[in-house]
């Protein structure tokens, strides 16, 4: 069994984008703040931090879920995806992004980088959603700008149909 | 919006987390999915001593069955379950109350077992058990018991969880001859809290009466109820006596006041929700009885 004592700092090693890092956590660190704060990686955006925005999904062990409703300390070991992994190797938008911006899916950004990362996933496991699927999944996002029609024409066309 | 200082603690095993709850008892929490209580921790509306993580402990997440009940260890994730068909066709109403439930990004991590520990009274998961009649099965280090769910849930965010124990299962009656189910709600966003939710079940006999009717209800009362519908037991499973039975039942509950929804609005809606899952389940109990 492993115990953390509340001040005592736990070395946490996970993967993040094909890359082994590591830093430090208490066990009250959000995965958000170990991100942003410990890896000083700004991608992963923090809005309400408590499940409800979605500004903060990142993909953890292939599963597209909240990284503010995660402890630091419980993700020793794990394999991350954020939305700094997901250009291509020479710094070009990939498909998703790049019809992110086709399509005007983002004005101030905020949102995006949750959104990109469930997209990503949920591409995966249905590579050729209709419309409605997608605004299902969209409903765990919530986005002050692009009133969303954008993003699911973006989605839409990122899936080839 | 960050939690309180609190020890982690990661069990392996079952007599681990036993361990935990001796050591600790309501001075921890414990950690399944994390979607409830991790809000409520980063709110600190909880500010527990021990955050106990219940993950690793693999034996939970089994799905069993028996004769008469599917039983879900309490780590069995929500989208998980709901592409188990050995368990969506062997409880229907969950697999019709599931869609409702969360969102594609709360689902992968959201337990059902989860769910029922946070007893948020219009939560989907809690009504289904209830209006099934099925229960929850709870270990503590003094040993293990199982309570219905009708008297589990005591009211918001209230259980009969004792500070010692965890739910380690939840336990579903399968689906029934001649009987058929329905499940419908309202919420300000598909995947939100429910305003109000309604689910149904019904058994039709061979003269086409009502041999049994279970009307539940979320997010009306501060903990999912079922609505006492015995005087229509024997009546003929119609569309009137849906009606009827909705109409009745909207009088007699108690509904809560928030800023969704005042008492009249949550009223109307178990009529006008109620009339509809009552006759879809009618119909299709009828439809199975025939086809019997
Ligand atoms: S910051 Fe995680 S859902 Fe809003
Ligand atoms: S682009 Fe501004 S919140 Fe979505």
């Amino acid at each position: 069994m492993l115990r953390i004592k509340p001040d005592q700092k736990q070395r946490v090693t996970l993967t993040v984008n094909g890359k082994l890092v590591s830093g430090y956590a208490q066990p009250r660190l959000l995965l958000t703040d170990f991100l942003r704060h410990e890896m000083g990686m700004y991608g992963t955006h923090v809005g309400c931090e408590h499940g409800v925005c979605g500004a903060c999904t990142i993909i953890i062990d292939d599963v597209a879920t909240r990284s503010c409703l995660r402890y630091a300390v419980q993700c020793d070991g794990l394999e991350l995806r954020t939305v700094e992994g997901l250009a291509e190797p020479d710094g070009k938008l990939n498909t998703l992004q790049k019809a992110f911006n086709e399509n005007g899916a983002l004005q101030c950004g905020f949102c995006t980088a949750g959104i990109l990362m469930s997209a990503t996933k949920f591409l995966q496991d249905n590579p050729k959603p209709d419309r409605d699927e997608i605004k299902e999944m969209l409903s765990g996002h919530i986005c002050r700008c692009t009133g969303y029609e954008q993003i699911v024409r973006a989605i839409f066309q990122a899936s080839g149909q | 919006m960050k939690p309180v200082a609190f020890e982690y603690c990661r069990p392996d095993t079952l007599e681990e987390v036993m361990e935990l709850l001796t050591e600790f008892g309501g001075d921890a929490s414990i950690i399944s999915g994390g979607v409830s209580l991790g809000a409520m921790l980063n709110m600190r509306l909880v500010r527990p001593k021990a955050l106990i993580d219940i993950n690793h402990v693999l034996e939970l997440g089994n799905v069993e069955f028996d004769d008469a009940t599917a039983i879900t260890g309490a780590l069995v994730r929500q989208a998980a379950a709901q592409k188990m068909t050995s368990l969506m066709s062997g409880v229907p109403l969950l697999a019709m109350s599931l869609p409702w439930v969360g969102h594609y990004q709360t689902k992968s991590r959201g337990t059902l077992g989860g769910s029922v520990a946070h007893a948020d009274p219009s939560a989907e998961i809690p009504l289904t058990l209830v209006t099934l009649g099925g229960s929850v099965t709870l270990r503590s280090p003094s040993g293990v018991r199982e309570v219905a769910a009708r008297d589990f849930f005591h009211g918001l965010l209230t259980t009969d969880r004792r500070p010692d124990e965890l739910i380690t299962a939840l336990n579903w009656p399968l689906r029934r001859a001649s009987t058929a189910y329905a499940f419908e709600e309202i919420a300000q966003r598909h995947g939100d809290f429910a305003i109000t939710a309604v689910a149904a079940e019904a058994t039709v006999a061979i003269d086409g009466t009502l041999a049994n009717v279970s009307f539940g209800l979320g997010g009306v009362e501060d903990h999912p109820i079922v609505a006492d519908t015995a005087e229509f037991i024997g009546r003929p499973a119609t569309r009137d006596t849906a009606k009827e039975i909705a109409e009745v039942v909207a009088d007699i509950v108690d509904p809560m006041v928030d800023l969704q929804a005042n008492a009249d609005y949550r009223r109307q809606l178990v009529r006008v929700l109620g009339s509809r899952v009552l006759s879809s389940a009618f119909n299709e109990a009828s439809a199975v009885r025939e086809a019997a």
